[in-house]
C-alpha cells in the first residue's frame, strides 16, 4: 500500500512526513518524525501518555490517524519548553518531585498545560478531573496535582497554598 | 551515627535526570531504534492449558517482509544443572519465555516472528500453524488442590515439611513457621476471632510496556537494550535461556517506566536475541498493553485464613495463619515472603504460619512491591482490628500494646535491632486526621505493615573530574529518583553540593555486578557501596593534600569539601578545596577513583501505619476515599520528596487493589479485562492528597541509618481501606476488591 | 490496519457515495471506539471514511425551536457550548462523562450513537429530551427517534450507505429540565455500569406534567420507560413518586452479568439513579 504524504504543522513549524494511511499519529510522531517524547502506554485511549494538542485541543495521539493531521497543527511535549527556558509546569514538576519513573510525565505536562490555558486557576478537584485520563502508577498523583496547582498560583502571581487549590 | 549532622542528606535537590524527563528527551525502552532494525511479533496461546502437538512455522516465512521465525524448539532444552539460579528456576523461566511442550496460560508465548514492518510480523505470526491438545484449565486454588485436579507439571514434587501431598500435585511448596503451643494459646485467650479472606490476581500496572532492542554481531556478541529493574539479571537469565555465554551479552538499561517488581525477570529478550541471530539484523520487540496484562506480572491471588486469640487486657496471645497463594503457571508465588511478614509486627507467644504455593493455569506471577505481604496483611490486620473492636480498645492502642520492638524475635528468626514501628503508631495517633470529625456514612480505618527489606549485592564506583566534580556509577536503573539519592550520598561524604555530582546508571560492562533495583534495596545497599567508595575518595583527597603540604596523612582532615590541617599539624597552610586538589591530580599521583562492593546479609525492616477515611454511598455501594495518611519509618530519608513519593505511590496502588483492581477470568481462563479501561487502576480524581509522615529511627546496619522505603507502603492499604469500610457500614469485607456490587450486597444483606 | 485506505470527503453527498459503493468501508469520527475495535481485531474495515471535514457534521447551533448537534462534533465542543449547557444540562453532563479530557477531544456524539453500545452515555440523556437523529442516504434525509436508533448491541437503524448527519433536540418548554447520572466504580474513565436520564416539566403548582425516563446499560439497548414516566406525571416529584420511579426502572431493567456489573446490582442501582436523576431534573425545572 502506498504511503501517504502529509503536510502539517508540528510545534509551530511546518513539517511533512510519509505514513501508512492507518498509522496512528502517535506512531507517526515516534517512528516517522523521531519525536519519541510522546509515549505509548496502552494504544487504546486509556492512559494519556500519548497526549498531544491537535488544533488547540487535547487529544490522545493513539486515537488519531496520521493522515488526519494534514493541514492541521500538532503540539507535542518537545514544543513545550521555549528555547532553553522550561515551561513553568516543567520547572514545578521538577521542584515538587512530581515524577518518579517519568514515563507519564510528558503526557501530564501536555495535558496540564492545556488545563491552565483554559482554566488558569483550577481547584484541586478541577485539576484532578481534567487529568483523570492521565494514568500515573508511581506517584499516587499527590505531587503532580500540587505541581499543577502551584504552577497556576505562580503564573497568576498569587503564590497561594498549593495543597487545597484555594490559590487566587 | 544518629549524632551525625547531615548537610546533604535530607535535602531535596532537583533530580539529575529530571530535565530529560520533563522535556520528553529521556529514552525509555521503546524509544530505541537501530539502522536496519526489524520489528517483532509474538504468537501467543489461545488456550489456558494445552499440549503443543505440533508447530509449523514455515508458512510465516512465506509472508513478504518476514525474516525470521522461532518457536520453543529453537532454544536449548533448559536444564537445572549448573545454571545461575539466583533469580529462580531456569527451566521454568525458559518455559515461561516461550512454551516448548505445553502452554500453561492464555497468552503464553508460542512463537515469534521478525519482519521489516510490524504488520508483516503480525501477519507472519497469524500464519503459523499450531496444533494443540486442549487440557482442562485450572483456575483457582480449590480446583488446583482438589484430588482430581488436572496436573500442570508432571514432574512437580511438593517441597517442604510433611505432611505435603505426594506427587503429582499442583502444590509446589509448603512453608511452615511455628512457635509456642498454638492450642494452649487459644485456650488461654479470652477472645478468638477467625475469618477467611481472599484476594484476586492484580497487576503491577506500570505504564511502560516491556520493550527491547537486540543487536547481534557476527562474532556472536549480543547487545540488549531494554527497560529492566536489573540489567545483570537480564544478562544472566538471557544467557541461561539462549545458551549464549554470559560474557558475550551486554545489557544496556534504558530509562524505565515503572516496574514495581514486574521488570525483575525477562520475557522478550531471549526471543529478540534468537530472532536477531537468525536474521542477522537488529530486532525490536514491544509488548502491547494487552500482552502486558495477559503474559506478564501479576501477583498472586490468595486465600488466607487467620485465627487470632487475645486476652481481655488486649495482649495478643496466639495466631494461626494458613495461606494459599497462586503462583500462576510455574511454582514461585511469594507465599514464603507472605509467611515471613504475616505476624512480624506483633508479639505472639504461640503461632503457626502455614503457606502453600499453588500452580494454576494463569500467567506466571512476578514480584510486586513487598511480594506476598499485602495479601497476608489484608487478613491479619483486619482480624487485629476486629479483636480491638471486640475488646472495646482503640485499634492503635491495641497495636501499641503488642507492637514488636528492639530485641523481639520475628517469627522467621531474626531478632529486631532498632525499629520504628511504635513510633509510626504514635505519630498516626497524634495526626490530626486521626481525630478529624466523621460525617454520616463515613468510617475510619487503621492498619500497619511490615516488610523485611533486602540487602543483596551492590557495587559502585566514584571518580573525580579535574574540576572537582564527581561521577558516581552504579548498576541500578533509576525507577523513582535513585540517581538523586546517590548523588546526595556522594555529596555528603565529599562535602560538596549534590548538583556537583553526576550520577550514572551503568550497563553490564561499565558497572560492577549489582543486583536489581527492587526489594527496597537501592538506597540501602547500593547506598552503602557509594558511601564506602566516597569515603575512599576522601581518603585519597587527603593523601593528595598531605603530599602537597608535605605532611603525614593524619595531618589532614576533610571538612566541608576542603582539606584542612588537623590538630597538631602545621597550621600555616591554606585549606585546599576539592577543585584545587582535583586540578593537581596528575602531579600528585594520577586519577582519583574508587570503588566499593557490598553484600549485606540483612537490611533492617520497614514498618508503616496508615489511616484511611471513606464514605460509602448506601444506595450504590460506592466507596470514596476522603483522607489517607501514611506514616513510615524510613530510618533516614536521603531525599525526603522521593521517600514521600514512594509512600504515596504505594498507598495509591494499595487503594486500587482494595477497591477495584482484579483480573477477571472467564471459565476458559481468558482474562476478560486486559486493558486499563476495565482493569481500573486509580485515576487522579479517585484519590485525595495522600498525607505523609516520615519517622526516622536510624537503621543500625547502615552508615546513615537508611532503611528501604519502597515496598512497605503497599502493605497496609488493603486492610486499612477494608477496616474503614467496615467502620462505615458495620460489615466486614473479606474478599477483594471491595467493589460497589459487593458493598451493596453486604449492606442489603443479600 | 496500517494499510487500510483513508479518505476524508468534504460533503455529505460525497461521503454517502463512498459508503454506498463499499459496504465494508467505515465512517471514522473520533475513532475512540472504531480504532480500539480494529486494533483488537473485532472489525476489519476496507476503508476509513473520515467525516470530520464535512461542515454539515460539525458544530452546535441553536436554531428556532431546536438545538442541532453535528454528528462529528466532539464531546468537548458540545459540553463547552454555553447555551446547550443551559438548555439541556443532562445532555451536556452526558457528553462530559465520556472518557477523559483527551477522549472528549475526539469522541463524537455521532460515534457514541452509531457505535450503539448499550452503555453509551449520551443515549439515555438524548432519549429523555426527545432527540431525533438526522440521517442521510442516497435517497436524501430521514429522521429517526434516538430510542429507535440503536436496535441491538452494535446495531443501528442505519441502512447500508447511510450516514448520521446530526442530532436535533427540541428546545425544552418552560419549566422543563433534564439530568443524566451513571454509576461507575471509579470517578472517571469507566464505562457505565448503569445510566439513567430524566427530562420533566413542572406545572406552575410544582406538579409534574410531562416526563421521559430512559435507562442505559441494563438491556441490549437503552430503554424509554413509560411506567417510570407515568409515576412522575401528576406527582410533585416527592419521595413517594421517586420510589415508584425507582421501582419501575428496576422492574424494566433486563441486564446481564458481565465484567462491569452483575444483574442484581444493575437492577437495584438503575432504580437509584433513575430517582436521583428525576430529583435533580425536578430541582432544575423548579428554578426555571
Ligand atoms: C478510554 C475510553 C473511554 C471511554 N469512555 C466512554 C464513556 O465514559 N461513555 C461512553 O459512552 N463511551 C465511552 N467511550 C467510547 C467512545 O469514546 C464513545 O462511544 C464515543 O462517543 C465514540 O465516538 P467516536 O467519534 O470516537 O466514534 P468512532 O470510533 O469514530 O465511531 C464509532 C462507530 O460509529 C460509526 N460512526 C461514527 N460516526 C458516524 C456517523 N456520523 N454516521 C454513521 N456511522 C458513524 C463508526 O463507523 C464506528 O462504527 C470510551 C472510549 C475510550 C477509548
Ligand atoms: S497510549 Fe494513547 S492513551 Fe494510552
Ligand atoms: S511517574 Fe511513573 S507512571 Fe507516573
Amino acid at each position: 500500500m502506498a504511503r501517504m504524504h502529509v503536510e502539517t504543522t508540528i510545534n509551530g513549524e511546518s513539517a511533512e512526513f510519509l505514513c501508512q494511511p492507518g498509522e496512528s499519529l502517535l506512531d507517526a510522531l515516534r517512528n516517522e518524525l523521531n519525536l519519541t517524547g510522546t509515549k505509548e502506554g496502552c494504544n487504546t485511549g486509556d492512559c494519556g501518555a500519548c497526549s498531544v494538542m491537535l488544533d488547540g485541543r487535547l487529544v490522545p495521539s493513539c486515537m488519531v490517524l496520521a493522515p488526519e493531521v494534514e493541514g492541521r497543527s500538532v503540539g507535542t511535549i518537545e514544543g513545550v519548553a521555549q528555547g532553553d527556558e522550561l515551561h513553568p509546569l516543567q520547572q514545578k514538576f521538577l521542584e515538587h518531585a512530581a515524577l518518579q519513573c517519568g514515563i507519564c510525565t510528558p503526557g501530564f505536562i501536555v495535558a496540564a498545560k492545556a488545563l491552565l490555558e483554559k482554566n488558569p486557576d483550577p481547584t484541586e478537584e478541577e485539576a484532578r478531573y481534567w487529568l483523570a485520563g492521565n494514568l500515573c502508577r508511581c506517584t499516587g498523583y499527590d505531587k503532580i496535582i500540587r505541581a499543577v496547582l502551584d504552577t497556576a498560583a505562580e503564573m497568576n502571581g498569587t503564590n497561594g497554598a498549593a495543597t487545597n487549590g484555594a490559590a487566587g | 551515627m544518629s549524632e551525625r549532622k547531615f548537610k546533604q542528606v535530607g535535602t531535596r535537590p532537583i533530580r539529575h535526570d529530571g530535565l530529560e524527563k520533563v522535556t520528553g528527551r529521556a529514552n525509555f525502552g521503546a524509544d530505541y531504534s537501530l539502522p536496519g532494525m526489524l520489528q517483532g511479533a509474538v504468537l501467543r496461546s489461545p488456550h489456558a492449558h494445552a499440549k503443543i502437538v505440533s508447530i509449523d512455522t514455515s508458512p510465516a516465512l512465506e509472508v513478504e517482509g518476514v525474516k525470521a521465525v522461532i518457536s520453543g524448539r529453537d532454544f536449548p532444552i533448559p536444564t537445572r544443572e549448573g545454571d545461575r539460579q539466583q533469580y529462580g528456576d531456569v527451566p521454568d523461566l525458559a518455559n515461561n519465555v516461550i512454551a516448548r511442550d505445553k502452554v500453561l496460560y492464555h497468552g503464553h508465548a508460542v512463537a515469534a516472528v521478525a519482519a521489516t514492518t510490524i504488520e508483516a510480523a503480525q501477519r507472519g505470526a497469524e500464519k503459523i500453524r499450531v496444533e494443540y491438545e486442549v487440557l482442562p484449565p485450572v483456575l483457582d486454588i480449590e480446583s488446583a488442590i482438589a484430588p482430581d485436579a488436572a496436573i500442570l507439571h508432571d514432574d512437580l514434587v511438593c517441597q517442604g515439611p510433611a505432611p505435603v501431598p505426594s506427587s503429582p500435585t499442583n502444590v509446589a511448596r509448603r512453608t511452615l513457621l511455628s512457635g509456642g503451643d498454638i492450642e494452649q494459646g487459644f485456650a488461654d485467650s479470652d477472645v478468638v476471632v477467625e475469618r477467611e479472606f481472599t484476594t484476586p490476581m492484580v497487576h503491577q500496572g506500570y505504564i511502560e510496556p516491556h520493550a527491547t532492542v537486540v543487536e547481534t554481531l557476527e562474532n556472536g556478541n549480543v547487545t540488549i537494550w531494554c527497560c529492566t529493574q536489573g540489567p545483570f539479571a537480564v544478562r544472566g537469565l538471557t544467557a541461561s535461556v539462549t545458551g549464549i555465554e554470559l560474557s558475550k551479552i551486554k545489557v544496556i538499561p534504558s530509562e524505565i517506566g515503572g516496574g514495581f517488581g514486574g521488570k525483575t525477570t525477562i520475557y522478550l529478550e531471549p526471543l529478540a536475541v534468537e530472532l536477531s541471530r537468525r536474521s542477522g539484523r537488529p530486532v525490536k520487540l514491544v509488548m502491547s498493553r494487552e500482552e502486558v496484562f495477559r503474559a506478564t506480572g501479576p501477583t498472586s491471588a490468595g486465600r488466607v485464613r487467620v485465627k487470632m486469640g487475645a486476652r481481655k487486657d488486649g495482649r495478643l496471645v496466639a495466631a494461626e495463619v494458613v495461606m494459599y497463594y497462586e503462583a500462576g503457571a510455574f511454582p514461585g508465588s511469594p507465599v514464603g515472603a507472605g509467611c515471613m511478614c504475616a505476624l512480624s509486627a506483633y508479639c505472639f507467644d504461640h503461632f503457626v504460619i502455614d503457606g502453600y504455593d499453588v500452580v494454576t493455569t494463569k500467567p506466571r506471577v512476578a514480584a510486586y512491591r513487598a511480594p506476598g505481604a499485602p495479601i497476608a496483611a489484608f487478613g491479619v490486620e483486619q482480624v487485629v482490628d476486629e479483636v480491638a473492636e471486640r475488646l472495646g480498645l482503640d485499634p492503635i492502642e491495641l497495636r501499641l500494646l503488642n507492637a514488636v520492638q528492639e530485641n523481639d524475635v520475628a517469627p522467621y528468626g531474626p531478632k529486631y535491632q532498632a525499629i520504628g514501628f511504635r513510633e509510626t503508631l504514635e505519630e498516626a495517633r497524634k495526626h490530626p486526621n486521626y481525630s478529624a470529625t466523621l460525617g454520616p456514612n463515613q468510617g475510619r480505618g487503621v492498619a500497619s505493615g511490615f516488610w523485611f527489606n533486602a540487602g543483596l549485592q551492590s557495587s559502585a564506583s566514584v571518580h573525580m573530574n579535574e574540576d572537582g566534580t564527581a561521577i558516581v556509577t552504579t548498576g541500578n536503573p533509576d525507577i523513582g529518583g535513585s540517581r538523586a539519592a546517590q548523588a546526595i550520598m556522594v555529596a555528603e561524604e565529599l562535602g560538596i553540593g549534590a548538583e556537583q555530582v553526576v550520577p550514572l546508571v551503568g550497563d553490564t560492562e561499565s558497572a560492577g555486578y549489582t543486583d536489581l533495583t527492587g526489594g527496597s534495596r537501592t538506597a540501602y545497599a547500593t547506598g552503602m557501596a557509594i558511601i564506602e567508595a566516597s569515603q575512599d575518595i576522601v581518603r585519597q583527597l587527603r593523601e593528595r593534600a598531605a603530599k602537597i603540604w608535605g605532611v603525614e596523612l593524619d595531618g589532614v582532615a576533610w571538612e566541608d569539601g576542603r582539606a584542612v590541617p588537623s590538630n597538631g599539624a602545621a597550621s600555616d597552610v591554606e585549606p585546599l578545596n576539592l577543585a584545587e586538589i582535583a586540578a593537581q591530580m596528575g602531579a600528585t599521583g594520577g586519577p582519583i577513583v574508587a570503588q566499593a562492593a557490598v553484600s549485606p546479609p540483612m537490611a533492617g525492616p520497614g514498618f508503616a501505619t496508615h489511616l484511611c477515611d471513606v464514605e460509602v454511598d448506601q444506595e450504590t455501594g460506592k466507596v470514596t476515599v476522603l483522607r489517607y495518611t501514611t506514616v513510615q519509618d524510613a530510618g533516614k530519608a536521603v531525599h525526603p520528596s522521593y521517600v514521600e513519593g514512594q509512600m504515596q505511590g504505594g498507598a495509591a496502588q494499595g487503594i486500587g487493589w482494595a477497591l477495584n483492581e482484579e483480573y477477571i477470568f472467564d471459565e476458559n481462563g481468558v482474562v476478560e479485562n486486559p486493558g486499563f479501561l476495565d482493569y481500573r487502576m486509580p485515576v487522579a480524581s479517585d484519590l485525595p492528597m495522600i498525607d505523609t509522615v516520615i519517622v526516622e529511627v536510624a537503621n543500625p546496619l547502615h552508615p546513615y541509618g537508611v532503611r528501604g522505603v519502597g515496598e512497605t507502603p503497599i502493605v497496609p492499604p488493603l486492610a486499612c481501606v477494608a477496616n474503614a469500610v467496615a467502620a462505615a457500614t458495620g460489615k466486614r469485607f473479606t474478599d477483594l476488591p471491595i467493589s460497589p456490587p459487593r458493598v451493596l450486597a453486604a449492606i442489603d444483606g443479600d | 490496519m496500517q494499510s487500510i485506505p483513508y479518505q476524508a470527503p468534504a460533503s455529505v453527498s460525497e461521503a454517502v457515495a463512498l459508503l454506498g459503493s463499499d459496504a465494508e468501508a467505515r465512517v471514522l469520527a473520533g475513532g475512540t471506539d472504531l480504532l480500539v475495535q480494529v486494533r483488537g481485531g473485532v472489525r476489519k474495515p476496507s476503508a476509513w471514511i473520515d467525516v470530520k471535514r464535512i461542515p454539515d457534521l460539525l458544530g452546535v447551533s441553536v436554531e428556532g425551536d431546536s438545538i442541532r448537534i453535528g454528528a462529528a462534533t466532539p464531546a468537548a465542543v458540545i459540553f463547552e457550548h454555553p447555551e446547550l449547557q443551559r438548555l439541556v444540562p443532562g445532555v451536556a453532563e452526558a457528553t462530559d462523562l465520556i472518557g477523559s479530557t483527551q477522549i472528549q477531544g475526539r469522541a463524537t456524539l455521532g460515534g457514541n450513537l452509531c457505535n450503539a453500545s448499550p452503555a453509551a452515555d449520551t443515549t439515555p440523556a438524548l432519549i429523555a429530551v426527545g432527540a431525533q437523529c438526522i440521517v442521510a442516504g442516497s435517497g436524501g434525509e430521514r429522521e429517526i427517534a434516538v430510542e429507535a436508533f440503536a436496535t441491538g448491541p452494535g446495531q443501528t437503524a442505519l441502512a447500508q450507505g447511510e450516514l448520521l448527519v446530526a442530532v436535533r433536540i427540541p428546545k425544552p418548554a418552560a419549566r422543563t429540565a433534564d439530568a443524566y447520572l451513571r454509576l461507575i466504580p471509579r470517578t472517571e474513565m469507566d464505562i457505565a455500569v448503569v445510566g439513567a436520564g430524566v427530562a420533566l416539566t413542572l406545572g406552575d403548582d410544582g406538579t409534574c406534567t410531562q416526563a421521559r425516563v430512559a435507562i442505559g446499560a441494563v438491556a441490549p439497548t437503552a430503554l424509554l420507560l413509560e411506567e417510570a414516566a407515568a409515576a412522575l406525571v401528576g406527582s410533585r416529584v416527592d419521595d413517594d413518586a421517586l420510589a415508584r420511579v425507582a421501582a419501575a426502572a428496576t422492574a424494566a431493567a433486563r441486564p446481564i452479568d458481565d465484567k462491569r456489573g452483575t444483574i442484581a446490582y444493575r437492577r437495584k442501582v438503575v432504580g437509584v439513579l433513575a430517582k436521583r436523576a428525576a430529583a435533580i431534573a425536578a430541582n432544575r425545572a423548579q428554578e426555571r
